[in-house]
């Protein structure tokens, strides 16, 4: 947790001015007891009309100056942990720009967002408490501890049994409750967990009836989770209770010991009564502290969380010195016995060499999981080969800058996503400073221009968050425009127009021979009729290259190449071919 | 007050009520918890009296009374004892209260989600309905709780020493009584000043997770493109907006506590004053003044207690109110308990006949739209993206209502039935693959609870997945896991066919069922399905060719209606749209 507090060092005026008003406001509040026994004292017993009113407006204006030094702490505290949060969530947003595609698989979207939000919110939390109350409560615990033992030792040895006594009481339930607590957070999760696959599935729970049935799962979860909140309640609660009793039978051996003292005239009524005064001070400051204890352990928890994402480093990361040496005579792209295999797996693609000449367009087809997409994934560096080199424009890729190495590749990923804002300023994110011109060539080649042409707002369409108000076709033709734009050397489609109707998807692969000349189009795709015009086909098979060729060549050569086709085709079609 | 204040009022008074009725199933429990909480604070003010006797017991040198000590002592620790008995018993029943109502909330949500028309899942977005199932029944949870025990002892607390004070003296009572409702403007003076802030900040917020949610949840895009700085840039822009409000919020909202503080520290110098003042008269004792400051002091914490707890009420109603929204969302109407079942196994003859609907009125999609269908029929629907293939099937399953036209099952109207019993008629796959976190058996057995597992493998089979998951670490009794990164798309649509495939149902609806599963399994996948359409009513969604040929009616559809209809042979020699689209596939690319 304390490895955190880098980000609070702009803030040392704050941590430190804020509690030390606190403490002043503390200490006033402290006094004003001793200004009313003044007033009794003094004023009532010489029947001194002044005195009462001057010293009545001494303690208003005590309490006015309180306000004031309370209003700094509160202000403090709100610019630091304001603050304080703010610079952790850019710092952990920037690292998080750092990180890998494997680092991202292995911890997961959600996590990561959990973590931004809701764990940062709690540690800003436990900023501000720490400068509110941190300070304060030990204070007043040692401070009246302090004043007990000057008024006597004997009966301070009382105080030296309750104060730690209460703060094993105080030990004991948080151990026992931060089970439940903990418990009450992986219950919530269920819940959670539960009703976000009702509502993505929502269609298909109806469409078999299951409501009741989904209702009662949801209900198993929740009730549970209710059932954890309770316990814990119970067992939580038990601190105030045991608090109060441990200070009364204090008090009540105060009183005893007092009164003996007293008898023995060692000691004064009002002794006594300051003893008691302080007990429950004491007392009630342990209540805080027990608060204070929750909101820490909670907010460790969330440290450490916070601190696993800054300790994940990056596994794919530039080299020294990158030199963006990319040549425009060399092969666009050229593997040279590549094999991949993703964390904890078995091989996704073994010793796979090819080359992709300026120009060319690359078919890639292959079964469910034959390691086509894992393929393309290499060559914008979003992994790193495990043996073997992958080459782009006779550059290394190991050996350029990410700048350089992406921005001479576009990309249509299998899911089209959008991002929320217009078509416009999506289609920029490809392209910052392309022109409406480049603009409308890139939605006329991705199929895109009707459909953005006849929306009554055209460019400036409002896209929702994720692109759901427009159909998958329409999302995918338009990331298709989006990596078009850019125009880029090599165009990667993964399985890009699995959403497109066939027609469309013709009128794309005419759009992009016919328009994008000496752009190298890598086409991932089940179908055949897509890959099958390309100058060079790669078939995979479970991680393997079994053939490379164009269509003719390869329904002669290749047995895995010529099943698919039969698959697709009439046999007709395909013996053609090979005749 | 302005009329639109009173309405708010009136509008924030009710979602108090509403509240409150969710709390009616525990009122024994809230009973109890108030009583415990009036005895508590009784028995908690009674030990500081008879401490204070004890004291004056013990007034000097040789004149300490031990044995009445030792008896009062005996009461206070009696008395302290039961009080913080009956403290933790009232707060035992507060949590109860607290966690069952909200449980309850959560659950009527729930349901809500699966009786309100589709149209409202689809068209609110799921992040902002978790969080109003989540976090602002959360909300209302901390609400009560905090609510009942502070504001409810707290009240206690107030009346108790108000007794106490007017008993000693009704002329300083007055004083105490006149000033400390100065604190409770000031309180509801800030919380209006923060109220604002709060809602300004919790919209920042609102616009932080989303971009949170898009460029961590598309970061492999942000690197695609290379706009990391960019994304950082605006990240970093509305964070800042973020802190600026946040700042304000935080700090408004923590002046209550200090401001009512100060307005106490008024109060117990005007009764210092007053009380003195009046002894000099000898109105008073000066013990009196002692006891009765002690009485100011515990009469006004209470009142900094309240006025802590408010911001969290605040919190807990405007939860409250999201929630009432989603509650007060319209169910499904006509509701299933006043339509009628179908009459056993649908033959699976339907005549749809004229109709029209649209999601958006200013965009009307499908217009005027007729189709027979006989018994056993196979119809595939084609054409280009986006004009209503999968509207048509939302209107057969009732996802969503037609807005006029007649849709006749077996020649009774699908508005007739219940929905239940229309859906359990058809069998759906759907391009979007849909599982949950269960076993893989529980997942293939969904829509068959009871079937046996030799059923199970028997659709595993028929579906081409029995061998992977034998593969698997638990076989059939593997979990699936939510994201199910342990499937590929591909698998999880199969295992989406072999559910269908246990069911048995009289008619099928396959929506792009195939698309991510390649073409060498689809072709097994396809003799499976052709095996099971025998002898009944299908409909298939397609872009493939190979599975829209064998239909017996093909409709191509576009912008909405039906423009072509007919079988394979007929649409290509009639030589329209539909032989347009078949012909390019097969298009040359260059």
């Amino acid at each position: 947790m304390f490895r955190l507090a880098r980000f609070l060092k702009d803030y040392k005026l704050q941590l430190i001015f804020g509690p030390l008003c606190k403490l002043i406001e503390a200490i006033l509040e402290l006094l004003v007891p001793l200004v009313t026994a003044d007033i009794i004292d003094n004023g009532v017993k010489s029947g001194d009309p002044g005195y009462v009113l001057s010293h009545g407006a001494i303690m208003i204006g005590m309490g006015a100056a309180g306000l004031c030094f309370a209003l700094v702490c509160q202000k403090s505290a709100s610019i630091a942990s304001q603050g304080f949060g703010t610079k952790l969530r850019n710092a952990l947003f920037s690292h998080i720009n750092t990180l890998s595609h494997a680092e991202l698989d292995s911890i997961g979207t959600p996590s990561l967002i959990t973590r931004m939000t809701n764990d940062i919110n709690r540690l800003q939390q436990a900023v501000a408490m720490l400068i509110r109350l941190v300070i304060r409560a030990p204070f007043l615990i040692i401070g009246a501890m302090v004043m007990t033992f000057l008024i006597d030792v004997r009966l301070a040895l009382i105080f030296a049994v309750a104060a730690p006594l209460t703060g094993l009481v105080l030990y004991i339930v948080m151990r026992a409750s931060l089970p439940y607590f903990k418990r009450m957070q992986t219950g919530l999760d269920k819940v959670s967990l539960i009703s976000r696959e009702n509502l993505s599935g929502n269609r298909v729970i109806r469409a078999f009836n299951k409501q009741k049935e989904d209702e009662k799962r949801f209900g198993e979860a929740n009730d549970s989770l209710t059932a954890t909140a309770v316990r814990g309640g119970k067992i939580s609660t038990l601190l105030n209770p045991l608090s109060y009793v441990i200070a009364q039978a204090a008090i009540i051996a105060i009183v005893w010991f007092g009164s003996g003292l007293v008898n023995t005239g060692e000691f004064t009524t009002g002794q006594i009564i300051a003893l008691v005064n302080y007990m429950t001070l004491i007392q009630l400051t342990m209540i805080v502290v027990s608060d204070l204890v929750v909101l820490f352990t909670r907010a460790a928890v969330s440290a450490a969380r916070v601190n696993e994402i800054f300790d994940t480093k990056p596994s794919v990361t530039e080299c020294e010195n990158p030199s963006d040496d990319f040549s425009d005579d060399a092969d666009a792209v050229r593997f040279d016995n590549v094999s991949f295999c993703y964390k904890g797996h078995g091989l996704a693609l073994k010793n796979i060499s090819f080359t992709a000449k300026e120009g060319e367009t690359i078919g890639i087809i292959g079964g469910t999981g034959s390691g086509k997409s894992t393929l393309v994934n290499l060559i914008p560096r979003f992994y790193d080969a495990v043996e073997g080199s992958v080459y782009v424009c006779g550059q290394d890729v190991r050996k350029c800058s990410f700048e350089g190495l992406r921005s001479r590749i576009g990309i249509v990923p299998q899911k089209a996503e959008l991002f929320s804002g217009t078509i416009k300023s999506n289609l920029l994110r490809s392209k910052p400073d392309a022109t409406d011109g480049e603009i409308e060539k890139a939605l006329k080649i991705s199929q895109a221009y009707e459909f953005v042409s006849k929306a009554p707002e055209g460019l400036e369409m409002h896209i929702s968050s994720g692109g759901k108000n427009l159909s998958g076709g329409q999302r995918q033709r338009l990331t298709i425009a989006r990596a078009v734009l850019r125009s880029p050397q090599i165009l990667i489609l993964d399985d890009s127009a699995s959403a497109l109707d066939f027609a469309t998807d013709a009128a794309l692969r005419r759009a992009l021979a016919e328009q994008t000349q000496g752009m190298t189009v890598f086409m991932v795709s089940q179908r055949v009729g897509t890959v099958r015009y390309s100058d060079k086909i790669l078939v995979l098979d479970g991680g393997e290259l079994v053939g490379t060729g164009t269509h003719k060549e390869l329904i002669r050569s290749c047995p895995v190449y010529k099943e698919i086709c039969l698959s697709q085709l009439r046999r007709e079609e395909v013996e053609n071919d090979v005749g | 007050m302005s009329a639109k204040k009173k309405l708010q009022k009136r509008k924030r008074s009710k979602s108090l009520q509403r509240l409150l009725s969710f709390c009616k199933p525990y009122r024994g429990k809230l009973y109890a918890a108030m009583i415990f909480a009036f005895l508590y604070v009784a028995l908690s003010l009674t030990a500081p009296v008879l401490l204070g006797y004890a004291i004056d017991k013990a007034v000097g040198k040789g004149m300490v009374d031990f044995a009445g000590i030792a008896v009062l002592l005996i009461m206070v620790g009696v008395s302290a004892g039961s009080s913080a008995l009956f403290g933790w018993l009232m707060n035992m029943f507060t949590y109860s209260v607290a966690y069952l109502t909200t449980r309850d909330m959560r659950r009527m949500v729930y349901s809500k989600f699966n009786s309100t028309p589709l149209s409202y899942i689809d068209s609110s977005p799921h992040g902002d309905l978790l969080s109003r199932l989540i976090n602002d029944v959360d909300a209302v949870a901390d609400g009560l709780l905090q609510g009942i025990t502070k504001l409810f002892s707290g009240s206690v607390m107030i009346i108790a020493t108000l007794g106490f004070m007017l008993v000693i003296s009704p002329p300083i009572a007055l004083v105490v009584v006149i000033i400390t409702p100065l604190s409770m403007f000031v309180a509801a003076f800030i919380t209006r000043l923060s109220q604002r802030q709060f809602r300004e900040q919790s919209e920042i917020q609102g616009e932080l997770s989303t971009r949170i949610e898009e460029y961590i949840g598309r970061q492999r895009l942000v690197k695609a493109f290379s706009f990391e700085e960019d994304s950082v840039s605006e990240f970093e822009e509305i964070n800042e907006r973020l802190r600026v409000s946040g700042q304000k919020s935080q700090f408004y909202s923590s002046l209550a506590n200090p401001s009512t503080r100060f307005v106490n520290g008024i109060v117990t110098a005007a009764v210092c004053i007053v009380g003195s003042l009046s002894a000099m008269n000898g109105a008073i004792s000066i013990g009196q003044i002692a006891t009765f400051i002690t009485y100011a002091n515990q009469y006004t914490k209470p009142f900094n207690e309240v006025t802590g707890v408010i911001p969290q009420l605040q919190a807990a109603l405007a939860g409250a109110d999201r929630v009432f929204a989603v509650l007060d969302e319209q169910d499904e109407y006509p509701p299933d308990s006043e339509c009628e079942e179908t009459e056993g196994r649908s033959r699976g003859e339907l005549d749809i006949n004229h109709i029209s609907f649209s999601y958006n009125p200013q965009r009307p999609l499908i217009t005027d739209f007729t189709l027979n269908v006989d018994h056993a029929k196979r119809v595939a629907i084609v054409g280009p993206t986006g004009c209503g293939k999968t509207t048509f099937i939302n209107l057969l399953m009732r996802f969503y209502d037609i807005q006029s036209g007649t849709i006749m099952l077996d020649g009774k109207s699908i508005y007739e039935l219940k929905r239940s019993s229309l859906r359990s008629q058809f069998g759906m796959v759907l391009q979007d693959s849909w599982l949950y976190s269960a076993s893989v058996r529980d997942n293939i057995a969904y829509g068959k609870p009871d079937a046996t597992i030799e059923e199970v493998i028997a659709a595993a089979k028929k579906a081409h997945i029995h061998r992977f998951i034998e593969r698997l670490p638990d076989g059939y009794d593997t979990m699936i896991t939510e994201a199910g990164d342990n499937l590929s798309q591909g698998q999880r649509q199969l295992m989406c066919i072999a559910r269908v495939m246990l069911c048995d149902p009289p008619m099928l609806i396959l929506d792009e069922a195939t698309s991510s599963i390649d073409t060498r399994t689809e072709i097994k996948i396809q003799q499976a399905f052709s095996e099971m359409m025998k002898g009944r009513t299908s409909f298939i969604v397609a872009h493939r060719l190979s599975t829209i040929r064998e239909a017996d009616i093909i409709l191509v559809m576009k912008d909405g209606n039906i423009i072509e209809q007919g079988s394979h042979d007929e649409l290509i020699a009639a030589g329209g749209f539909y032989r347009e689209l078949y012909t390019s596939q097969f298009a040359p690319s260059a």
